[in-house]
């Protein structure tokens, strides 16, 4: 049992969205910015989304052929390390699934990456199945810089630095490689509701 | 809990006498977890104000009024009073001597926290890599560690209100301030920028603009949140 903090009411959330907050966070109405840098500009024309590494054949979408994919609606709680959750949030994007259908593999982990240097890891398992989109649109606009724009990778059941923002495509491995943060001492997968923020937990 | 100090009317550094800590890096946060009788938790992490070689280890925080622990780590705390501590945290915005310089401390109000952390260790092993802290506060009441930031490292702006007898800087940190004030980006500085969101994205911009690499840039956001 954790010291008693002496005097420390707190303030409890409803029921009705307790349930929906995993261990350790608190619901915020604002949508909070975190990055390690600089947000980049990527010009939309050079933009392009790859699927490279373990496949038979590397895949490449512009921005033009990426968008005319068949997109879908997501309306999602999502949940940052830093201890805020948001809930209800509405994106729209592609479906790995879509993108992943276009390529053999037989690697069991994804390496994201993207403009900035940034890198996520993910087992591939985790971005199957209806579990995690590239988004483009945020709450019915185009998704901006700060968030992540053009695009960001969305997989609203791990903690939202595995969301990576500004997103230009997935390595397809056999071996799982730590990205950016988890290098730096976060957890390796990242679930919310088992409340694994940092490596060990 | 060992001291409480007001550093101004929104912000307390509160300094503690960490049990078993294992040391930080100037940069680095820590996760404060309050348990209420019921059993009930709330956690947030502050960045570390102190550097690893100070005596005890100390936060500083500014008080949000619809906040849930930063009231209660302002005003109820008191000395000899328990936290609950887990850290440190986050690897990424931290400096160490090793990682040179010329080293470039951007910070906006309550952003200068792990700015501070990283100058006084920078102070404290005598390092001879040049630092230079940039700092934007609103008003001169908003500043927070005003006579130990008053050095020739230290270039302060006040950008909504000065007191009489300011003969210092005003107006935001802009482009123009920063071709003025920072190192030059052919001295490829490491940069350190801390602050709330907008402040944070308006500067890293305009040193990208400057000709700055951006893999020299490091970004935290401070606020409510």
């Amino acid at each position: 049992m954790p010291p008693i903090s002496r005097g420390f009411q707190g303030r409890r959330s409803d029921s009705a969205e307790a349930v929906r907050v995993p261990p350790g966070q608190y619901v915020t109405r604002d949508f909070p910015v975190l990055s390690a840098g600089p947000t980049p500009h990527q010009p939309i024309e050079s933009w392009s989304f790859e699927i490279r590494g373990e496949v038979d054949e590397p895949r490449s979408w512009t921005w033009e052929q990426f968008t005319a994919l068949p997109s879908e609606g997501i309306k999602v709680d999502i949940h940052c390390v830093t201890k805020w959750s948001k809930l209800d949030t509405s994106w729209a994007g592609v479906s790995l699934d879509t993108l992943l259908d276009t390529v053999d593999t037989s690697a069991e982990y994804v390496l994201a990456f993207c403009d900035g240097g940034y890198t996520t890891n993910l087992p591939l398992d985790d971005v199957c199945d209806g579990k995690a989109w590239i988004v483009y649109e945020y709450e019915d606009e185009p998704l901006d810089p700060e968030h992540g724009g053009p695009a960001r990778l969305f997989v609203p059941h791990l903690y939202f630095w595995k969301s990576a923002k500004w997103v230009r495509g997935i390595e397809l491995r056999q071996d799982d490689q730590p990205g950016f943060w988890e290098g730096y001492g976060y957890h390796n997968y990242g679930d919310p509701w088992k409340e694994q923020r940092y490596a060990g937990d | 809990m060992v001291e409480d100090v007001a550093e101004t009317a929104r912000t307390t550094s509160i300094a503690l006498d960490a049990v078993d800590w294992p040391g930080h890096l100037a940069g680095q946060h820590v996760d404060v977890r309050l348990t209420a009788e019921d059993g009930y938790q709330a956690q947030r992490s502050y960045s570390i104000a102190s550097a690893p070689e100070d005596e005890h280890l100390v936060i500083t925080v500014q008080r949000l009024d619809d906040g849930e622990v930063s009231p209660y780590l302002t005003e109820t705390l008191v000395p000899g009073d328990e936290l609950e501590l887990r850290g440190p945290i986050g690897g990424y915005f931290v400096w160490r001597e090793a990682l040179g310089g010329p080293l470039l401390l951007v910070a906006g109000g309550a952003g200068v926290v792990p700015l501070r952390a990283i100058l006084r260790h920078h102070r404290a092993v005598a390092s001879e890599i040049p630092v230079r802290l940039l700092y934007s506060a609103r008003t001169g009441a908003d500043l927070i560690y005003r006579a130990e930031l008053d050095g020739h490292d230290t270039i302060i702006t006040l950008t909504d209100e000065q007191p009489p007898e300011w003969d210092g800087r005003t107006g935001r940190i802009d482009s123009a301030f920063l071709a003025e004030t920072a190192w030059p980006a052919a001295e490829r500085p490491l940069v350190y920028i801390c602050g709330p969101t907008g402040f944070v994205e308006a500067i890293a911009d305009a040193l990208v603009t400057l000709g700055h690499d951006p893999s020299r840039i490091r970004t935290e956001r401070f606020g409510p949140t």
